[in-house]
């Protein structure tokens, strides 16, 4: 019964929604590429890099704003080396974000080398605090589980509701889609599809490297190099479990959180029974899981991964 | 300016592409280098005298290509048919586990040379199994198998650890997290004496100028080919698409599992979590240079393996960090892709 009882905590809950951040800016990253018709594999190597970008500038002496700020310029810089070999080169997506994720990881490994010499535990920032929102976070259970997160979390949920309604509102929004859907007609509409694709990946690598910035800025408070653990790639498919909608792209992303967070409680009730491998593999299964069961009705943009030179079909 | 598609592809520049890509990549790598304080050229002096200054070196790099070469034939055979094995790593590991516990158990039972065969063969047999998973579902259900390839990475990586802390873990290993080591018996043999160097080598090559042949004098080498081109047309002329995906499985997984059983045979005799330095991803790069050709395979998996060894030698001597030998490859991907398009296409005003 003690494994029912964590679900009554409300450390459960607050800790859902500080799993759920990183993935929360990253799947909505990739979620703004694939909508104008652009796989971003690049992701993982963009979320290491924002991760140490940030956390550097802050142990430089610039407060958390700017590591943030920082991160997202570093990975909207790699997004343009995405696009550029994309877009107007129309590079195989697949083999470029690949490419991105090594070469981003591995400057931010070295980079992060050149800095800080070898030392035995990684030194440390002093990292974002819970903001406790006035009155709201007095509330019982809810208060403590939802209203008392670090800021970038609530900055997360308001990019995805910005989001939603850029696509589904504005006339922006519009052309981004058409562009994911059939970038000829786009054309023809007097719109230009390459500098739409590459406007989108920037944006959408910017986030993808504030997910990352978060980890070093609010989850933990030093960089190690592999600490993104393949959540770049679990954001890839949290996509295509969202069907490519804002909306559900959040609620992929709690839900996974709430998986994950579950399991890390789950460890300590039932202590050494079952190897602990098993458990940190479940995320990685369900991502799996997920990407299967909604492969058959997702709404896949018709122009992913296809490559739009002008005049050729 | 606009591109537009050449009608053939002149050999001069096939050839000239990796060249011309390499050497961008060592010169934006330069700059990197310079910003560590220390002269680009006499570091990649460094790196080559590190990587062939000695009989010692010279056989460290060559023990590296080993993995690299069939990494690099992994993905190049996967590549060719667009099917977009990226679970290199994963299939690695696994293959080198299932080495590691026959090499355990088997000599016992079955004599020396028969058993490195039957270990070879299960780590092949491994990582096709591994592969299959994916691609079934990617011709059932239209799961991209590039993301389960690569999240499976993680998933076999977590399974390596749990069975060398668990039920493989070698009990003499003072705790450390270290499977069991294969007997006596079974190590390949060495191809070069006081060295590291093992007939692994070898088996790579032979194994590239397998899949040449395959590629390039079968039916189903090119059956293979047309459904990676086109998978349409291919299905017109009757090429079974999902079969044909099937045994390209096979074979990419086949040949980064023998990857990681000849590891663990030829030269470490047991799994850690450290076995790869990510080998399998080293293999795409090693591919994309190689322009998917197996023999050039083997050409650039030499080249990783000299930047690899180069910079870990060079790194000691002038302290440079030794992640400049990912930030080498990871470039020289980038750039070989650019010139890869100037193939194919031209520039036209």
């Amino acid at each position: 019964m003690e494994a029912l009882d964590i679900f009554t905590s409300a450390s459960l809950w607050g800790a859902v929604l500080r799993i759920a951040t990183p993935l929360i800016f990253g799947t909505l990253g990739a979620l703004i590429c694939e909508r104008s018709g652009v796989l971003n594999l690049g992701i993982e190597g963009i979320m290491t890099l924002g991760a140490m970008v940030a956390w550097m500038t802050v142990y430089q002496g610039a407060d958390l704003w700017t590591g943030l700020f920082v991160a997202a310029v570093c990975g909207g810089m790699f997004g343009l080396l995405h696009a550029f070999l994309t877009v107007p080169l129309g590079l195989s997506q697949h083999v470029t974000g690949l490419g991105i994720t090594l070469f981003a990881s591995s400057l931010t490994y070295y980079i992060y080398r050149l800095a800080l010499p070898v030392s035995s535990s990684p030194p440390t920032i002093e990292p974002f605090q819970p903001l406790a929102i006035p009155g709201l976070s007095d509330i019982p259970f809810i208060g403590e589980a939802l209203f008392s997160q670090t800021a970038p979390t609530y900055l997360a949920i308001f990019a995805i509701v910005v989001t939603a309604y850029v696509f589904t509102r504005t006339p922006l929004g519009l052309a981004i889609r058409m562009t994911g859907e059939n970038p000829h007609a786009v054309e023809a509409q007097g719109l230009n599809p390459v500098r739409i694709r590459i406007g989108t990946i920037v944006v959408g690598s910017a986030l993808m490297a504030m997910g990352g910035a978060f980890l070093t800025t609010a989850t933990f408070n030093s960089f190690f190099p592999t600490m993104v653990q393949g959540r770049g790639w679990v954001c890839i498919a949290l996509v295509v479990f969202a069907s490519w909608r804002p909306g559900k792209a959040l609620l992929g992303a709690l839900l996974f959180a709430l998986f994950d967070a579950y399991q890390l409680r789950l460890q300590h009730v039932i202590d050494n029974a079952i190897p602990y491998q098993l458990f940190l593999m479940v995320p990685y299964v369900l991502s799996i899981v997920a990407l299967v069961i909604m492969s058959r009705r997702a709404r896949v943009p018709q122009a992913l991964m296809a490559p739009y030179r002008k005049g050729e079909r | 300016m606009r591109l537009e598609r050449r009608d053939n592809t002149p050999l001069v520049l096939m050839i000239a592409a990796p060249v011309v890509a390499v050497v961008i990549a060592l010169a934006l790598s330069g700059v990197l280098i310079a910003l560590a304080g220390v002269n680009p050229l006499d570091a990649y002096y460094e790196m080559v005298k590190g990587a062939f200054g000695s009989r010692l070196s010279i056989s460290e790099t060559l023990t590296r290509t080993t993995p690299l070469i069939l990494t690099g034939l992994a993905a190049a055979v996967a590549f060719r048919a667009r099917l977009w094995n990226i679970g290199g790593e994963g299939q690695l590991y696994l293959g080198a586990l299932v080495a590691a516990w026959l090499g355990h158990s088997l000599a016992s039972v079955v004599p020396g040379p028969l058993a490195i065969v039957i270990i070879l063969l299960a780590g092949m047999v491994a990582g096709a199994l591994l592969l299959l998973g994916p691609v079934i579902l990617r011709i059932r259900l239209g799961v991209d198998e590039v993301v389960t390839t690569l999240i499976l990475n993680f998933i076999v990586l977590l399974f390596v650890s749990m069975m060398i802390e668990g039920p493989l873990k070698d009990p003499l290993a003072f705790g450390w997290p270290q499977s069991v080591p294969v007997d006596r018996e079974v190590l390949l043999p060495k191809l070069l004496e006081r060295s590291r160097l093992h007939i692994g080598l070898l088996v790579a090559i032979f194994a590239a100028v397998v899949v040449w042949v395959v590629q390039s004098r079968t039916v189903f080498g090119m059956e293979t080919k047309a459904a990676g081109l086109n998978p349409k047309a291919a299905s017109f002329a009757g090429i079974k698409l999902g079969k044909t995906l099937l045994a390209v499985a096979c074979i990419s997984g086949g040949l980064a599992g023998l990857a990681g059983a000849i590891e663990v045979t030829g030269l470490k005799g047991y799994v850690t979590l450290d076995l790869s330095p990510g080998y399998g991803y080293s293999g795409i790069v090693v591919a994309m240079l190689a322009g998917l050709n197996p023999i050039g395979v083997v050409i650039t998996a030499v080249f990783v393996a000299i930047v690899f060894v180069g910079a870990d030698s060079m790194s000691r001597a002038l302290g440079v960090p030794s992640f400049i030998a990912d930030v080498i490859v990871s470039i020289s991907l980038l750039t070989m892709l650019v010139c890869l398009l100037f193939t194919s296409y031209r520039v036209r005003r």
